[in-house]
């Protein structure tokens, strides 16, 4: 077999195909790497001695974080390929993985929230961070509504892609404005290459498990996501066709 | 100054309802389009104006010589008759309505407010924009729709005198004009086929 | 250019809402405001620069869908489509037209509702000065959500959903600005803020608006 180009997984047809082989692989990834890391995170860690048991759920917390970043990112590249290059999968990929993101955006929230009660007295409070996921998850419904408003696909892609890149520049904005405006309660970056700012290794090999599984979970997601959007699209263009005789 | 079509495919909610369209349209001379509702003849034209991309094929016309009316005359119902007509004028750059509206017979509504205007007289205010914008080339889509035997008289004269000034049209309709000298086309001919099913591309057919 | 605006500015003086509608909502927001908090002076003076920053925003969104739904509906935008006019100038033009008729009138009567919520003395500069710097992004940024929804039938309430995230940045500067004028801090972070925010959205928001709405023509 020679050397492939990228963009020959633009085609619907073997982007199923393709999809198809590999994507049990993943989804089982995913569940091994999640089950594994959520129980050595769980059980086989020590409690934090300041934060007691409660820490443990950074194992949910930081990875969707994180995803739910990523997922938007993510969607940003899929849009720009598809202003530049007019793939279709790729639009759609943006499309599927808008209401993954969304999800990702609403479990970092609610497990913050959980975390931030027992630490800092507080379910919820206007600190960057917190509001800055808070804004990023009124992006995603602001995306998703777009393209479930619009008939035509094409239309949809076009807007939605513009949509998105408007977007992350008014997101960017408003991280930095909701900075200014508020100095907050939340830690810095738990993860950084630096090894000597990050958390101690016993929680943090766990939690990388954590984050290969949520990156496997939400490209095996992503995925499926992406094979229903292109059934759906073809489905729409028979009956189209049908009706045109 | 013309306008060429060659070889165009154009799409309607991304199914493909005309193909292979090719014709020329000379100065001085005016193509009549024909065909059943739904066959794509408002995409045509459309297209040809550069309002939406065909998918294959080329309109080779200078962008600032054609102009475009479609089903709504993009008239403003708190302005007056003449007031529409002045801007329409100056986005083209042109200065003159008189003309306009001696064409169409318009000088007893000129400083009434177009929402107190009848369906047909309304049609004969949008008509009359053609002329106030100076370019040469007109691409009208069903221009005499709610006009009177009358009044499809007045425009037939206005666009005879626009061919005469070395002007052109692309006219789609379902009624006889009065313009024997029209070219006519049936857009009947370019049905578009539908795609073969044995597998899928970018186009999902 | 000057004709269409000219020609916006006397369509929103003929029918009425352009002008009126917004103002008279302003007004309503600044009225139920100390029904809902409460009558004390010492609490609207803390809270009235933030009202009135999001009552000004309030009535921005409220006529974004009249930007361009009525040019659609009427098949003007078509034809302005294929007139000499490039597109971001359009939407440029627009925008300009929706200030003046929006915008402005907030600005001029702030310091009157201002009044009504006992807003601090020293706090009336930076406040007009906000506005005025704020609300032109207001209304290009608007224009940008007018855009994108133009062609549904029923955008409005997808238009708030859209264009309330985008407002994020300039409502956080705009206010800030005005509280810490309020509280005699210097604002001049910001203002400077605001001002290239501003700045920036009107250099380069027109071509996505443009874009858009070209996608939306077809």
């Amino acid at each position: 077999m020679s050397v492939k180009s990228l963009w020959e997984y633009a085609n619907p047809k073997k982007f199923i195909q393709t999809t198809d082989r590999v994507l049990p692989w993943i989804a089982v990834l995913a569940v091994v790497s999640l089950v594994v890391g959520l129980i050595w995170g769980f059980f086989f860690t020590p409690d934090d001695f300041r934060q007691g048991s409660t820490v443990k759920i950074i194992y949910l917390h930081v990875p969707s974080a994180l995803m739910a970043i990523n997922a938007w990112l993510m969607m940003l590249v899929t849009s720009l390929i598809w202003i530049v290059r007019r793939h279709h999968v790729s639009a759609l990929a943006a499309r599927a993985a808008a209401p993954v993101g969304a999800v990702m955006t609403v479990i970092a929230l609610a497990t913050g929230a959980i975390w931030g009660q027992p630490m800092w007295g507080t379910w919820w409070a206007w600190d960057p961070r917190l509001t800055s996921f808070l804004i990023l998850f009124l992006f995603y419904l602001g995306y998703i509504a777009l393209w479930e408003a619009i008939e035509n696909d094409d239309t949809a892609a076009d807007l939605t892609s513009i949509l998105c890149l408007v977007g992350s520049v008014f997101a960017l904005l408003s991280r930095y404005a909701v900075n200014f405006w508020n100095q907050g309660l939340h830690q810095g970056a738990s993860l950084s290459l630096d090894k000597e700012e990050n958390v101690a290794d016993v929680f943090w090999y766990p939690l990388l498990v954590c984050i290969a599984g949520f990156v496997l979970l939400f490209i095996a997601l992503v995925f499926l996501r992406t094979q229903t959007e292109i059934r759906a699209r073809r489905t729409r263009a028979l009956l189209a066709r049908e009706r045109m005789g | 100054m013309g306008l060429n079509v060659s070889d165009l495919t154009i799409a309607r909610g991304g199914i493909k309802v005309l193909e292979g369209v090719s014709f020329t349209l000379h100065a001085g001379s005016a193509i009549v389009l024909r065909g059943p509702n739904g066959i794509g003849k408002t995409t045509l034209l459309r297209t040809v104006a550069g309002l939406q991309p065909p998918i294959d094929g080329r309109v080779e016309a200078d962008p600032d010589s054609l102009v475009y009316s479609g089903h709504a005359d993009g008239i403003k119902a708190t302005l007056t008759v003449s007031e529409n007509l002045t801007f329409w004028a100056q986005v083209f750059g042109e200065a003159d309505i008189s003309n306009a509206i001696k064409a169409f017979q318009l000088e007893r509504l000129a400083s009434r407010p177009a929402g107190a205007l009848s369906a047909g007289q309304k049609r004969r205010l949008g008509l009359a924009r053609l002329l106030v914008t100076g370019r040469p080339i007109w691409v009208l889509d069903e221009p005499t729709v709610s006009l009177d035997v009358e009044a499809v008289g007045m425009f037939a004269n206005a666009v005879r005198a626009h061919l005469a000034r070395g002007g052109a049209a692309l006219i789609a309709t379902h009624i006889d004009l009065g313009l024997p000298e029209a070219e006519v086309l049936d857009a009947g001919q370019f049905r578009a086929r539908a795609a073969a099913l044995d597998d899928f591309d970018e186009a999902f057919l | 250019m000057i004709a269409l605006l000219t020609r916006d500015l006397r369509l929103a003086m003929r029918a009425g809402g352009g002008f009126g509608l917004g103002l008279a909502f302003f007004l309503i927001v600044v009225t139920l405001v100390p029904f809902g908090v409460g009558p004390q002076s010492e609490l609207l003076a803390r809270i009235a620069a933030g009202i009135l920053w999001l009552g000004a925003l309030l009535s921005c969104l409220l006529s974004l869908d009249r930007i361009f739904a009525l040019d659609w509906e009427d098949g003007s935008l078509d034809l302005l489509a294929t007139a000499p006019l490039p597109m971001e100038a359009i939407v440029t033009i627009k925008a300009l037209a929706h200030w003046l008729t929006t915008g402005l009138p907030l600005i001029l009567a702030a310091p009157l509702f201002a009044l009504l919520l006992s807003l601090p003395e020293a706090g009336y500069k930076p406040l007009i000065l906000s506005l005025f710097l704020g609300t032109p992004a207001l209304s290009v940024i608007g224009t940008f959500g007018a855009a994108l929804t133009v062609g549904l039938k029923r955008g409005g309430l997808l238009l708030s959903l859209l264009v309330l995230p985008l407002y994020v940045p300039t409502l956080i500067f705009g206010a800030e600005m005005a509280r810490r004028g309020v509280e005699g801090l210097d604002f001049t972070t910001p203002l400077l803020m605001l001002a290239g925010i501003t700045c920036g959205t009107i250099a380069l928001l027109p071509f996505a608006s443009a874009a858009v709405l070209k996608v939306n023509l077809r």
